[in-house]
C-alpha cells in the first residue's frame, strides 16, 4: 500500500552501514524470544552474506535501569562507552542495537556527548579508571531493524513465500508496532520519523502483506519500565496494550510485528492475561493475534521451520497465521526439547485458544 | 530542606528538559501514564517552573514523579521543545538523592526495582535473566514461559541459544572480567552510591513501619512489590 505518506517517509531517511556489523544483544529478547537474535545472525550471514560479530564480552546497557529511575546517566553513558570500546577492540565501526531501549538511549549518549561535550570527556575519564579502556564513537550506530529495512528487497528476492492468504491470493492485514524509543526521542534516527515511521511498513509493502491504519497506531505498548517491574503497578501496562489490541480488533489483523523487545513482549502476553480475566480474545476462533519480531517475520517467509525459529515460545499461538500463509508444520516437534526429547507440553489456558 | 532548585540546576536532564512551558496539555493529552493515573506532566512542568522550594519539595516527597512510564512520547509532541520525561528523570534522581522518595508509596517501590534490576545488572551482566523470571512473580508469562522454565537445559539448547555456557550467543554467561568492569564502572560514576542510597534509606523507612528488612525478597520487598 503506498499512500502520500511516502512523501513523509522519504523525508526521514538515515545512512544504514553496508556490511561489517558490531551486534548488541537485548535484555528482553535473549529471554522472552531467546531464538530470535540468533535467526537474525543467521539471516544475516547466511541469507545476506554480511559480516556481522558477537561479542562474549558485552552487556546490558542498562536501560530499563535507567528509564526506571534507578541509575545516574553518567553510570549507563560509560556502560555504553565500554561497549564503543569493546566495539573498537574487535576491529568494527558499525554497531547495531537489538533492543529499541538501548537504541534510543545509544543515539541519547552520542546526543548529550554532542549538546554537552564535557559529558564526553567526564565519561572517557571515568571509563578510563574503571577499566582501562579507551574508545572512538561508531561510524554508523543503527537499529536491528533498520538492517532489515534496509536489505528488504534482497530479502524479497529470496522469500518462499509472500504475506498472502494461500486461501483467498488476498494481502494479509498486518500491524506493525514500533517502540516508542526508535523514534520518539529523536525523530530524524528513525526511518519514517517519529509520526509514520516505515521501518516495519516498509517490510510489509516489500514482502506483499496490506498495512493496518488503525485509530491507535502510534500508541506506547504500555511498558512504563518501573510500571512493569512491580507487580503492583502493572494495570498501567494491560491498560495500554489492551487500548491499542481494542482499537486494532475491527480491522481483524492477521498478524503485529515489532520492533522492540519489550513490545512484542508484552502485545503478546497480555493477549493472554486479557483473555483469562475478561474472556476477551482478538483473534478468530478464541485464538489472539499472534505477534512476531520482524526476523521471526522473515525467518518464515525464507523458509525456516517455525519451530527452529523458537515461535513456540510465544503464548498467543501462532499455527493460525502458518495456516493461512500455507506453511506446512510438524505440530509433533513443537514442543519437542533437544534431539526430539519429550518434555512434555505447557498447561492450555482457560480461554485463550491454543494449540 | 533548602536549595533544591540549586541542585536540580546542575541535572543535565532538568536543563535539557524544560526551556518554558506554555501551558498547552499536548504533553499530558499524549500521556499513556496521564490515561491511567493522576500523573499529569503538564501541570508537573508547570510548578517546576515557578521554582518555589515548597513545591518541588512536596513534588519529590509524592508519588506523581513516579507514575512516568517514560515513553518520551512527549519530547515528539511538545512544541517548546520541553520534555517532561526528561525532567521526571531529574526529579527521580533528586527525590533518591535527598531521601525523600521514602516519602511516598510509590518512591518507596524503587527499593524494588533496585533489588530485582538494579541486581541482576550486577549478577547477570544484563537486567532480566529467565533464572529470576518465575511465574509467582510474573503470573503474566503463562503457561508457556512456566514450561519453558521448567524445561530450559533442554529448550534452550535446542533453540541454539547459549544458556549457561561461557560463550557469545543468547544468554551466555557474562563473564567475571565483564561483571567486575560494571561494578567498577557502578562504583566510579554514581551508580553504586545510588542503589546503596536505596537500600539504606529503604532500611530505616522498614523500621519506622515496622516491617521486617533483611535483603533480597523480605517482608518489605513483597509489600512493596505485591501491594
Amino acid at each position: 500500500m503506498k499512500t502520500i505518506k511516502n512523501q513523509i517517509w522519504s523525508a526521514y531517511q538515515k545512512e544504514i552501514a553496508d556490511d561489517h556489523y558490531y551486534f548488541a544483544r537485548s535484555c528482553i529478547r535473549q529471554n522472552f524470544f531467546p531464538a530470535s537474535e540468533n535467526l537474525y545472525i543467521d539471516i544475516l550471514r547466511n541469507v545476506l552474506g554480511k559480516d556481522i560479530y558477537d561479542d562474549s564480552r558485552q552487556t546490558t546497557c542498562t536501560g530499563i535501569a535507567y528509564h526506571s529511575g534507578l541509575i545516574p546517566l553518567e553510570t549507563t553513558m560509560t556502560v555504553i562507552a565500554r561497549q564503543f570500546a569493546l566495539m573498537n577492540e574487535a576491529g568494527y565501526e558499525n554497531f547495531v542495537v537489538s533492543c529499541v531501549t538501548s537504541f534510543g538511549l545509544y543515539v541519547e549518549t552520542l546526543e548529550t556527548w554532542k549538546h554537552f561535550p564535557e559529558t564526553e570527556k567526564e565519561t572517557r575519564e571515568a571509563l578510563k579508571r574503571a577499566t582501562g579502556m579507551t574508545f572512538s564513537i561508531p561510524k554508523n550506530l543503527v537499529h536491528a531493524s533498520d538492517v532489515i529495512y534496509k536489505f528488504r528487497k534482497e530479502i524479497s528476492d529470496k522469500i518462499i513465500l509472500q504475506l498472502k492468504n494461500k486461501n483467498t491470493g488476498y494481502p494479509l492485514k498486518i500491524v506493525d508496532h514500533i517502540g516508542c524509543h526508535y523514534a520518539k526521542i529523536f525523530p530524524h534516527e528513525g526511518i519514517g520519523g517519529a509520526e509514520y515511521p516505515y521501518v516495519l511498513a516498509g517490510l510489509i509493502d516489500e514482502w506483499g502483506g496490506q498495512q493496518v491504519d488503525y485509530p491507535e497506531r502510534r500508541h506506547c505498548c504500555g511498558f512504563g519500565f518501573r510500571q512493569y517491574l512491580i507487580k503492583s503497578n502493572r494495570s498501567y501496562s494491560v491498560t495500554n496494550s489492551k487500548k491499542k489490541l481494542d482499537s486494532m480488533l475491527p480491522y481483524k489483523p492477521d498478524l503485529i510485528i515489532a520492533n522492540c523487545p519489550g513490545c512484542t513482549f508484552f502485545l503478546d502476553r497480555w493477549q493472554y492475561v486479557i483473555a483469562e480475566m475478561e474472556g476477551k480474545t482478538y483473534g478468530e476462533n478464541g485464538y489472539g493475534i499472534p505477534v512476531l519480531t520482524y526476523e521471526e517475520l522473515a525467518g518464515l517467509l525464507l523458509g525456516f521451520d517455525p519451530w527452529d525459529i523458537g515461535l513456540q515460545i510465544h503464548q498467543v499461538a501462532v499455527e493460525p497465521l502458518l495456516d493461512k500463509l500455507g506453511i506446512v508444520y510438524d505440530p509433533e516437534k513443537k514442543y519437542k526439547g533437544r534431539n526430539g526429547e519429550d518434555i512434555g507440553l505447557p498447561e492450555k489456558p482457560q480461554v485463550l485458544r491454543c494449540c | 530542606m533548602k536549595d533544591l532548585y540549586k541542585e536540580l540546576d546542575k541535572d543535565l536532564r532538568y536543563l535539557e528538559g524544560l526551556k518554558s512551558c506554555l501551558n498547552c496539555g499536548v504533553c499530558t493529552a499524549i500521556c499513556p501514564a496521564a490515561e491511567v493515573s493522576d500523573y499529569d506532566p503538564r501541570r508537573i512542568v508547570d510548578t517546576i517552573q515557578k521554582r518555589d522550594e515548597s513545591e518541588l519539595e512536596k513534588l519529590l516527597k509524592g508519588d506523581e514523579i513516579w507514575m512516568c512510564g517514560e515513553c518520551l512520547s512527549c519530547k515528539t509532541r511538545c512544541p517548546r521543545g520541553n520534555t517532561p520525561g526528561y525532567i521526571i528523570q531529574a526529579l527521580r534522581a533528586q527525590s533518591i538523592d535527598t531521601g525523600m522518595f521514602t516519602e511516598s508509596e510509590q518512591g518507596r517501590k524503587q527499593l524494588a526495582v533496585k533489588r530485582t534490576v538494579g541486581d541482576h545488572i550486577l549478577k547477570y551482566g544484563y537486567c532480566v535473566y529467565i533464572d529470576e523470571v518465575d511465574n509467582d512473580m510474573y503470573p503474566e508469562q503463562g503457561p508457556v514461559w512456566k514450561w519453558l522454565r521448567e524445561n530450559r537445559e533442554s529448550m534452550l539448547e535446542r533453540l541454539g541459544t547459549s544458556y549457561n555456557k561461557n560463550q557469545s550467543g543468547t544468554l551466555r554467561n557474562t563473564s567475571q572480567g565483564s561483571l567486575v568492569d560494571l561494578q567498577k564502572i557502578f562504583d566510579e560514576t554514581g551508580g553504586t552510591k545510588r542503589l546503596e542510597k536505596i537500600e539504606k534509606d529503604s532500611a530505616e523507612k522498614a523500621k519506622e513501619l515496622n516491617i521486617d528488612f533483611k535483603e533480597g525478597k523480605d517482608d518489605y520487598f513483597n509489600w512493596l512489590y505485591n501491594e
